[in-house]
């Protein structure tokens, strides 16, 4: 991910690409610090890549953090289920896995329009580790990886977010960058503390006073919420 | 059904919505019987909270019957129960370790980045307070949704009136941590700003914790003598140098430990406050900070500061000297009111502790709007208000 031809380089580097998001970032603000300011030693450091200050190249990336007070075994399996995620990602509509290992995402767009994005587990850690990569010729160029990690004592599963996209053009890119892209920062976020409840407490918090005052049941019937 | 609604700065109405529904699995309905008027609902009356809408119910302090029950609430249709102002799911880290009012799953995902752009991390949800903590409607109303039924509400026994046991929903723990917060060691001089219901109960649990000496400090003389009928000693700022009285009063050294009790919307015509006032008026998110930097000026070394007084936002002149040189602590927060509900209960029960004798009014809900503009207005006479739906208007 820090240059062009990481990504560029085909199926074979796939894990590498998606696994080492987080070290590449740093590699890549690296040369470019290096070139800014050629006098002044990198001064590195231990934050994730994605706190940077700096925008890398082609893809955008956004990476968030949640600890869920629950085994990693149990979280895993959770997410290992892509069938599940739609229950916390609000702009998935489902996720449909084939035989191959790939997945076909559909997500909403505007004017209840879809979109399809077709992944392949790149790499797979039973209990640690789940990367993915939008096949070739899929309508969104992006590539993802969660991570999870046994929080110090009691507090549960350090759950980790990356994900990277280049940010796509035309009329489809424009739908999808209004569904999917526009923030997809808050999103992740949102995504996270959705799954953080639905884990911990068996329920997604809302504030409606009525079923069909929720988020999810306006979304279903196409009205824009707040 | 009816329910108290928020339309703007000094304008709420009584309005007819929608009753609610059991949304989540672990939800209950409550059918309320009697609902406070908290003075922290003020700040929302008075337009200094960010995130209010039109047309949201207020309310935080309530009590009622169990109407309704979602399939995973341990509650049971009948049953008289008391219901924590804070939000609270039981399962994550704070809940865990009894930091109720942080909780992290109650306040709904999307509602969470103001505070967490405020703060640094988002609030959890509390019941009719702004957007800002989950937008979630409150109790001041006929009936009201309570998310997480089977942490939160507390059963109370039928030979308890709501009037003894309403305020086990905030103000009374809320008084308590005050005190908690404070540390307070048996010969402790303790000085409590602000003598609306929460500096009372804190007073009331100063004295109860062994404090050797409680100073009262407001300007209203009725809730002074309220103070002093706890066994309270007071200062009438308007009267005298409260930092001067504090000093001969706590012998020379400074009080041991301090509780501010008024919090974002000091009274009084200090130089700090009136600036403050200013800003707020024109809309900056200022804090009044006076009775703080007060409070910080009037602790001894090495004492004690604590703030059960509602802020929100940032301050100016904060005394950093002062909070460094002196070597005080400081604990605050928003009350961990699960933590508290059964032993404050045991106390009522028992006949230690009088929660009564602050009600001054008790209203139909259908005259909640002159119930505001009186407690802002009168706060003299008007030291605590009690909307009851089912009382004739």
């Amino acid at each position: 991910m820090a240059s062009h031809n990481d990504k560029g380089s085909g199926s074979g580097s796939g894990f590498g690409t998606a696994a080492g998001i987080g070290l590449a970032l740093g590699a890549a603000a690296l040369g470019t610090f290096l070139a800014a300011r050629p006098k002044r030693e990198w001064q590195g450091d231990d934050a994730p890549g994605f706190t940077a200050r700096r925008s890398f190249g082609k893809y955008d990336v956004v990476g968030r953090t949640v600890t869920i007070r629950k085994p990693r075994p149990e979280l895993f399996a959770f997410w290992r289920d892509f069938q599940n995620l739609p229950k916390v990602m609000e702009n998935v509509d489902s996720i449909r896995t084939s035989g191959d290992g790939r997945s076909i995402w559909t997500i909403r767009a505007p004017a209840g329009r879809t979109v399809e994005v077709e992944t392949e587990i790149a790499r797979e850690i039973d209990g640690e580790l789940i990367a993915w990569r939008s096949v070739e010729g899929s309508e969104i160029d992006t590539e993802g990886r969660v991570t999870f990690e046994d929080a110090p004592g009691e507090r549960g599963t350090r759950v980790g977010l990356i994900i990277a996209y280049d940010p796509p053009g035309g009329e489809i890119g424009r739908l999808i960058a209004k569904a999917f892209m526009r923030e997809p920062a808050m999103q992740a976020r949102h995504d996270l503390k959705r799954l953080k409840m639905l884990m911990e407490t068996g329920e997604i918090a809302t504030s409606a006073r009525r079923k069909d005052e929720t988020r999810a049941a306006q979304q279903h019937s196409g009205q824009e919420t707040t | 059904m009816r329910a108290l609604t928020w339309h703007g700065t000094h304008d709420v109405r009584v309005d007819t919505v929608d009753d609610p529904e059991i949304v989540n699995p672990r939800d209950a309905i409550i059918k309320i019987t009697s609902t406070a008027i908290c003075g922290s609902d003020l700040h929302l009356y008075d337009g200094v909270i960010p995130g209010c809408k039109p047309g949201d119910i207020l309310g935080h302090e309530f009590m009622g019957e169990v109407v309704e029950t979602g399939p995973k609430s341990t509650l049971q249709k009948g049953q008289r129960v008391v219901v924590p102002f804070t939000i609270s799911c039981g399962g994550c880290f704070h809940c865990k370790v009894e930091q109720f009012s942080a909780c992290e799953n109650s306040n709904p995902a999307e509602k969470q980045d103001m505070s967490a752009v405020l703060y640094g991390q988002p609030m959890a949800g509390l019941f009719g307070y702004s957007h800002l903590t989950g937008g979630y409607s409150g109790g001041q109303a006929e009936y009201v949704r309570v998310p997480f039924s089977d942490i939160g509400p507390i059963v109370v026994p039928d030979h308890l009136d709501d009037d003894k046991v309403l305020f086990l929903s905030d103000i009374l723990p809320t008084g308590w941590m005050a005190a908690e917060n404070a540390d307070i060691q048996p010969d402790d001089t303790v000085a409590v700003w602000g003598c609306g219901p929460v500096g009372l109960f804190a007073i009331q649990s100063a004295l109860a914790m062994g404090a050797a000496k409680v100073i009262a400090i407001d300007h209203f003389p009725h809730r002074l003598e309220l103070a002093r009928s706890l066994g309270a000693e007071t200062i009438n700022f308007r009267e005298s140098h409260v930092l001067d009285a504090l000093m001969e009063m706590s012998g020379g050294i400074g009080v041991d430990a301090v509780i501010d009790a008024v919090g974002m919307e000091a009274h009084g015509f200090a130089f700090d406050n009136m600036m403050e006032v200013a800003k707020q008026k024109i809309g900056i998110g200022a804090d009044r900070a006076h009775v703080l930097r007060q409070a910080i000026m009037a602790v001894r070394f090495g004492g004690k500061v604590s703030i059960p007084g509602v802020y929100g936002g940032l301050t100016d002149k904060f005394p950093t000297g002062a909070l460094m040189e002196k070597g005080i602590q400081i604990k605050s927060g928003q009350t961990h009111v699960q933590k508290y509900t059964k032993p404050l209960l045991e106390k009522i029960e028992n006949g230690s502790f009088d929660t009564t004798f602050l009600i001054s009014h008790r209203l139909p809900l259908e005259d909640a709007a002159r119930g505001y503009k009186c407690f802002k207005e009168e706060q003299d006479s008007w030291t605590k208000v009690i909307l009851k739906p089912g009382m004739a208007a």
